[in-house]
């Protein structure tokens, strides 16, 4: 260990060499200059403007999402507002149905209430009619009757069987 | 396939160690007699506080000195330390220039170490310029391809996970410092890996230059962004007039030990990987034994040596992520108050 120490120190390990810093220096300044004019440049702006690049492209990509996300809500509130388009028109329409049914039904009610009523008129007054032959005719009967009572007019009885009977009759042929 | 594949590598493997176990077995035999009076010559020098044995390395290791000969400490201090020879070892070795010219009484000549700064150099260059050219030819719709790819991939984790989350506001001045000094480490520490290469980020002097620049960056940036005023006042660190004969020069010393740390870590850490591969060969040597060799040394040493792979990634990234974190920290200190705020808000 001492020895090892001893052979490096008195090698001179940690000796200065002007003319090797000198050199160096030298060196190293002129590849610096060089190469920082000739190659590292280039490379670094190469490298900046590829990093721009990318930076655009994804700028340019989220961009893009976005638009087209918008463009989906907007598809999505377009189909919304038709479906509700769709359903409102369905719904006037079913109600209109309804409205034209009813009214129609109503309408029909109506007419046949109607035509009723006038056949019910047409009934009475058909009836009232036959009702004033048929007083005519009774009367006419009766005179006639009268008339064959008065020429018959001997017995009391008699006439009196023949008013009755003529009463009968009446009342039979009136119901 | 991969039994295949190691046997090809023992194949590979055992001749070189025979080899070379030969030849260590030839050269420390031929010493025995030459250690041990070395080693009698020497005990009563060093001190008597040292146990015998011990005693025997260091005085081993200048007496080899003198006399030319190889010793492990000797062995691996010569592959760490730098070195006006380049050693091309088994072909001889290139004498590196020396520059006559000493502009301020130093001496600038081209070591090992600066070979390998300007290999890096040269490398982060063409890497770089090629990058740079396909990144100029190719248009913004297009994707990168190969190099650049992997260039870009580290560019863009520097810019961003280390740069822009530590610095934040006005981060882009600093990125190419940033970048530079996270390839020019990565690439000496790689090198550093490479058959006949060396570490130049093991060298205390490459790390320092390289604190130095970071602290300087550092001092500017916080002298840009706070002014003379609120520099001076940061080194009070908001504390009662009274303590300030206390906190200033804590502060002041903080300043320094930033760029210290930095230059430590990275050296030490470069250094002492390299330092254990070469223990863990030379174990094989010392203990002359082929078992050890294959059961110890060889798998230990790839073991480290992959680590030493991971480390290399690793400190590059430690530097850089520090430096940023060290201007941030210099830069951002209006937001101090805002934190606070934050702080009761939460």
């Amino acid at each position: 260990m001492l020895t090892s120490g001893i052979i490096l120190l008195e090698g001179g390990l940690l000796n200065p060499n002007p003319g090797l810093i000198f050199w160096t220096a030298i060196s190293f300044l002129i590849v610096m200059l060089i190469l920082s004019k000739f190659a590292w440049g280039p490379i670094v702006s190469m490298l900046e403007e590829r990093e721009k690049g990318i930076q655009s492209a994804i700028d340019r990509a989220h961009s893009a999402k976005d638009e087209a996300e918008t463009i989906l809500k907007k598809n999505k509130e377009l189909l919304a507002k038709a479906d509700a388009e769709a359903d409102r028109i369905v719904r006037e329409g079913k109600e209109y149905a309804d409205k034209v049914r009813s009214e129609l039904t109503e309408k029909a009610q109506q007419e046949a209430q109607k035509m009723i009523a006038a056949a019910k008129d047409e009934i009475e007054q058909e009836k009232r009619r036959a009702l004033d032959v048929l007083r005519n005719e009774v009367a006419d009967m009766a005179v006639k009757g009268a008339e064959k009572i008065i020429r018959t007019a001997l017995d009391a009885e008699k006439q009196k069987a023949v008013v009755d009977d003529m009463i009968k009759e009446l009342a039979a042929s009136r119901n | 396939m991969r039994v295949k594949a190691i046997s090809r590598i023992l194949a590979l493997v055992v001749p070189v160690l025979l080899s070379l176990n030969s030849h260590v077995f030839a050269v420390t035999s031929q010493d025995e007699a030459t250690v041990r009076e070395t080693a009698t010559a020497a005990a009563p020098a060093a001190p008597a506080t040292v146990a015998a044995p011990e005693a025997a390395a260091p005085a081993e290791a200048t007496a080899h000195e003198a006399e030319g000969e190889e010793k492990p400490g000797d062995v691996i201090m010569h592959h760490i330390l730098d070195n006006k020879i380049y050693p091309i070892e088994p072909f001889g070795e290139i004498h590196l220039p020396e520059i006559a010219v000493k502009p301020f009484g130093i001496d600038i000549s081209v070591t090992k170490h600066v070979v390998m700064v300007w290999l890096a150099c040269a490398v982060l260059l063409v890497v770089g310029l090629a990058v740079g050219a396909s990144f100029k030819s190719l248009s913004s719709k297009q994707s990168p391809k190969g190099m650049a790819n992997v260039i870009e991939a580290l560019i863009d984790f520097i810019r961003t996970d280390v740069a822009k989350s530590n610095i934040g506001h006005g981060y882009e001045k600093f990125v190419p410092f940033l970048v530079t000094v996270f390839f020019f480490i990565l690439i000496c520490n790689l090198l550093g890996l490479i058959p006949y290469g060396a570490t130049a980020t093991g060298n205390i002097n490459v790390t320092l230059t390289l604190a130095l620049f970071t602290f300087v960056i550092t001092q500017a940036a916080a002298f840009k962004a706070q002014g003379v005023v609120g520099y001076a006042k940061h080194l009070t660190a908001g504390t009662h007039w009274s303590l300030w004969i206390i906190m200033v020069p804590i502060e002041l010393i903080g300043q320094f030990t930033k760029p210290f740390a930095l230059t430590i870590r990275l050296f030490a850490n470069m250094t002492a990987g390299h330092i254990i591969i070469y223990s863990l060969i030379f174990i094989a040597f010392i203990l002359k034994s082929y078992v050890v060799a294959m059961a110890v040394s060889v798998p230990f040493a790839i073991f480290i040596y992959l680590l030493e792979l991971f480390v290399a990634f690793l400190q590059a990234f430690v530097f850089t992520m520090l430096s940023a974190l060290f201007i941030g920290l210099a830069t951002a200190h209006e937001g101090h108050d805002d934190h606070a705020v934050e702080g009761a808000h939460h």
